[in-house]
């Protein structure tokens, strides 16, 4: 997987939740907590994840977000179903 | 009783259509509360029937139409008495609560779930008992049964297995996963999917479609294609009652309710 990709994966991940969670976008950072630095629940978590499978079409079961709670893994994780 | 208004539902006939919302907070937990409840409505809808052609079944929550059965308050009544006391419990529940589902799944009129957010567990089945499900963008289903040691126990997996191929039914119970309402269409389970925060709007357009219909012919097009499985209804009543009695039950029912993990909804 390349660098830009990912990087590419990850903007757009970072701008969605921004725009959602009506956060500053200057504010979230790649390895921030996002339950944290949202302020979200475990519910809001899994709204966030269906989201983000419409976004980049596709299906990324939640086991696979299991202990996943940074911005840059998640990325690795939605780039691995692109 | 044509309208009610309860602590964690209520009723009212709205442009020829039953529509039954529920609003516990914080998202539809099916408790014993609840449950009173439902079978008040299960007691009053055959008279209800008699008016409206269609019912929908609808979430006044935020955060979505049900998060399933009322954990918290099955494990602090497990907690409160012995074994045997807490089990008899537990069959009693089931077989009150698939009784009220019974009776909507075979209620001679069409019925409409219209489902955002989470609709996972308890809340799943209630909308599987619906003739067609709606869904919202941003729904999404889920049987976590498994996760607590449990299997689904409000009828979930015989109507599944009614509506869907058995490779999914396994994939689904199996793993515990979510899944989004692309997917749910995609495997026959939402008929229709809504805008976000639409579904409510789309299930009244289509119950004034069913409405036009003769309630006769209706009536005979949805017992020939929606039979019910009672056998295996009742098989899945003894399934989770034996699961139940074992002590991984418990353990994970409370690793559930003392969790302080962000994420308890997630496997």
């Amino acid at each position: 997987m390349s660098a830009p990709m990912i990087d590419h994966t990850l903007d757009e991940i970072l701008n969605l939740a921004a725009s959602h969670f009506k956060v500053p976008r200057e504010k979230l950072t790649p390895d921030d907590d996002f339950f944290k630095t949202l302020g979200i629940d475990s519910l809001q978590a899994l709204d966030l994840l269906t989201r983000l499978e419409h976004h980049f079409r596709i299906e990324l079961p939640d086991y696979e977000l299991q202990g996943v709670s940074d911005f840059r893994t998640l990325a690795s994780r939605i780039q691995a179903r692109l | 009783m044509r309208d009610f208004k309860g602590q964690t539902l209520s009723w009212q006939l709205v442009n020829g259509a039953i529509e039954l919302a529920l609003h516990r907070e914080p998202c539809n937990e099916i408790g014993s509360l609840t449950l009173d409840e439902l079978e008040k409505f299960a007691d009053a809808l055959p008279r209800l029937a008699d008016e409206a052609p269609a019912l929908i079944v609808y979430s006044t929550m935020k955060a979505g139409f049900s998060a399933g059965a009322d954990l918290r308050e099955l494990f602090e009544r497990g907690q409160a008495m012995d074994k045997n006391a807490a089990l008899r419990g537990v069959r009693e529940f089931l077989e009150r609560i698939h009784a009220v589902m019974n009776a909507i799944d075979a209620a001679p009129l069409t019925t409409i779930a219209a489902v955002h957010g989470v609709t996972f567990g308890g809340g799943f089945e209630l909308a599987l008992v619906c003739d067609m499900i709606v869904a919202d963008r941003i729904a999404r289903f889920c049987f976590p049964e498994l996760r607590l040691g449990l299997i689904p126990g409000f009828g979930g997996i015989p109507r599944l297995k009614r509506d869907l191929g058995n490779a999914v039914v396994r994939d689904l119970l199996l793993t515990g996963r979510s899944f989004n309402v692309m997917k749910a269409q995609q495997i026959g389970l939402v008929s229709q999917i809504a805008a976000e925060g639409e579904a409510l709007r789309v299930a009244r357009a289509t119950a004034s479609q069913v409405g036009k219909f003769d309630r006769g012919t209706t009536a005979a097009a949805k017992k020939f294609v929606k039979p019910i499985p009672y056998d295996e209804l009742k098989l899945e009543i003894d399934i989770f009652c034996d699961l139940y009695s074992r002590p991984a039950v418990e353990q994970g029912l409370r690793k559930f309710v003392e969790s302080t993990d962000a994420q308890p909804y997630l496997p």
